[in-house]
């Protein structure tokens, strides 16, 4: 009898054993499939149905990209623009998330809940009217009015995390440090900024990747003037070969594969995890 | 007596602090001596945390002030004071290691590197810890932890260290232990310390004097003998040892009716199964062991009496005779007398 539930229970266990492999399996095309798709065009001189493998292999695509004034400037904008929608709004919110995280004001809960509402709107709506309150103070077609909208979207995000990993450290691990004879600005800076690092991190990759991907926005208010990669990317995918598309996709996700690798040793790589052990 | 005339060593002088609207202390005079070591005992609530936070300048207080070796330091932040404290959770930096924990204090105060590193080994050897100098505090036990928040409290050479219930973490055994540590490590030192605590034995064990709190002042300031053998208020006899709590007076070794409380430590109370000057007819009602002595209730003239009992135990329904060897007498409250 007990053989035999055994049985039972190891067979169960293999069949989902199985499934599980297939899902994961079926879960890995579906995520990678379109990326390697991606890849092959990008260096296939050409690639047409119904041959199975590309015609050859070529950087042809990529110097066509880097050869290309207006796929350069787009390039450029973005690389210059994100960074300084996440130092932007680094100065604006993470004063606020530490406020938010640390402190007990009254409309505390309003700021924080208001700040989720808002992003809960389809965001062409709101691009639509601010659009109608820059054309009022010239901001249409420039590079601050792209900055100020990008940042936006970065908001949510600058203050909700990094609110909640102030929240989180213990204040008498600040405390220790006063009596220990650090001014409130050492302790903050060697403290409780040092212990909240791993949540900011994670705002700016997030932050640095809404700022990188929004294109609604940007196309409302820099085009035709100003160009980011994902808004030259609506012009790329009509007027030019597809592989050149593929090749500016994968510049598109180059940085994102980057900022994550890099923020992924400080997330996740122990520290903070054994830190919070202590109560 | 005190040192208030000199300056040495701590003294609150009239301390009160309202928070929230309530008053948590209330007129608060104490003074410390240099090299003492001194436990505010007390229950939880009773102001003991708020006192030791003025203390070190993390509360200021409402009114009255704080004298530290002749200077006052009633208004000083917690980083100019010369103090240092252990904190009940002992609030380790886990983004650092044991070694820059300790060395922590001392870069502030911007110490030549190599004096950093002779000093934090020397704490480190003194606490026991120096194998564990490049470990985070979330690799080593709690009682490690509580070491290296002790080793970052002393290499500061602070006036004086305070001490927020720092055994209460750690399980019975090590208490123990970690106490007589702290005790012998005090003495060494000679360093002025002030310890919260709200366990008895602790501050009975590890203490030259304690201050017994209660509602935001001090019931009792004394050596842990006197504490036990003359409670000036009921409510220090009550919190210090057991007590039988008799309402009436005290005669001749007999409870009369009266307006007064009668308080009789357990092991004053003694039965005989022969006659004595001062001892009356008396019945045991139940006895209950304790290891090492036995818990005897023992009725005598409608009065019930707890005895602690180790040699000679008697069972339930022995008749005999019982004694009361002493007897506090309290009246309001107050001690009147000891009989």
């Amino acid at each position: 009898m007990a053989k035999r539930v055994k049985a039972r229970a190891k067979t169960s266990s293999l069949g989902t054993k199985i499934f599980l492999y297939v899902f994961m399996f079926a879960m890995a095309i579906f995520i990678l499939g379109p990326l390697l798709w991606l890849g092959v065009h990008a260096f296939a001189s050409n690639w047409t149905y119904p041959n199975l493998y590309p015609d050859g292999w070529s950087f042809h695509w990529w110097s066509k990209v880097f050869d290309d004034s207006a796929l350069k400037t787009a390039i450029r904008n973005s690389l210059i623009i994100s960074p300084i929608v996440v130092v932007a709004s680094m100065i604006i919110c993470l004063p606020a998330a530490y406020a938010a995280g640390r402190m007990n004001y009254a409309g505390r809960k309003t700021f924080l809940i208001g700040m989720f509402a808002a992003n809960s709107f389809p965001k062409i709506g709101l691009f639509a009217s601010i659009a109608t309150l820059y054309y009022a103070l010239n901001l249409m077609g420039t590079f601050v009015g792209i900055v100020i909208i990008q940042l936006l979207g970065t908001i949510i995000y600058m203050t909700w995390i990094p609110a909640a990993a102030f929240a989180a450290i213990p204040r008498n691990l600040e405390e220790a440090a006063r009596d220990a004879g650090a001014s409130k600005l050492r302790v903050f800076r060697t403290i409780t900024l040092r212990l909240a690092m791993p949540g900011i991190l994670v705002a700016v990759v997030m932050s640095f990747l809404a700022s990188f991907d929004e294109a609604q926005g940007s196309y409302l208010v820099g085009a035709p003037q100003i160009f980011t990669m994902p808004t030259e990317m609506y012009s790329l995918v009509q007027n030019y070969p597809i592989q050149v598309a593929a090749v500016f996709s994968l510049l598109l996700a180059f940085p994102s594969v980057i900022l994550i690798s890099l923020a992924r040793k400080h997330i996740i790589g122990g520290q903070l995890a054994e830190g919070f052990q202590i109560k | 007596m005190t040192d208030s005339t000199t300056g040495e060593g701590l003294i609150l002088n009239g301390l009160t602090k309202i928070l929230g609207g309530r008053v948590i202390i209330d007129n608060l005079h104490l003074a410390v001596k240099k090299g003492e070591m001194v436990s505010l005992l007390g229950p939880s609530g009773c102001g003991k945390t708020t006192t030791l936070r003025m203390i070190a300048g993390f509360l200021i207080p409402d009114s009255g002030n704080i004298t530290l070796n002749g200077n006052d330091v009633t208004l000083l932040g917690p980083e100019k004071r010369p103090s240092a404290m252990v904190f009940q959770n002992y609030a380790l930096w886990p983004h650092m290691t044991v070694f820059k924990n300790v060395a922590y204090p001392l870069k502030v105060r911007k110490l030549s590197k190599e004096e950093i590193v002779r000093r934090v080994h020397e704490a480190l050897e003194v606490v026991n810890l120096m194998h564990h100098k490049d470990s985070r505090p979330g690799q080593i036990s709690g009682g490690e932890q509580q070491r290296v928040a002790l080793a970052r409290a002393l290499v500061q050479e602070p006036d004086i260290l305070l001490l927020d219930e720092p055994l209460s973490n750690l399980d019975a055994k090590l208490r123990v232990k970690v106490r007589e540590d702290i005790r012998n490590l005090q003495r060494r030192l000679g360093i002025t310390t002030v310890i919260v605590t709200h366990d008895q034995d602790e501050a009975l064990s590890i203490s030259d004097r304690i201050a017994v709190m209660n509602s935001g002042r001090i019931e009792q300031f004394s050596t842990p003998q006197e504490l036990y053998d003359r409670p000036e208020t009921e409510y220090v006899a009550n919190f210090i040892g057991s007590l039988n709590r008799i309402e009436g007076d005290y005669q001749g070794g007999k409870v009369i009716p009266g307006t007064g409380v009668i308080g009789i430590r357990p092991e004053d109370v003694l039965f005989t199964q022969e006659q004595t000057t001062g001892s009356y007819p008396a019945t045991v009602t139940l006895v209950v062991p304790r290891g090492h002595f036995s818990e005897v209730y023992i009725k005598r003239d409608d009065v019930e009496l707890r005895a602690f009992i180790s040699v000679d135990v008697p069972k339930i329904g022995d008749q005999g005779f019982a004694r009361v060897a002493k007897a506090l007498i309290y009246q309001d409250s107050k001690l009147v007398r000891v009989d």
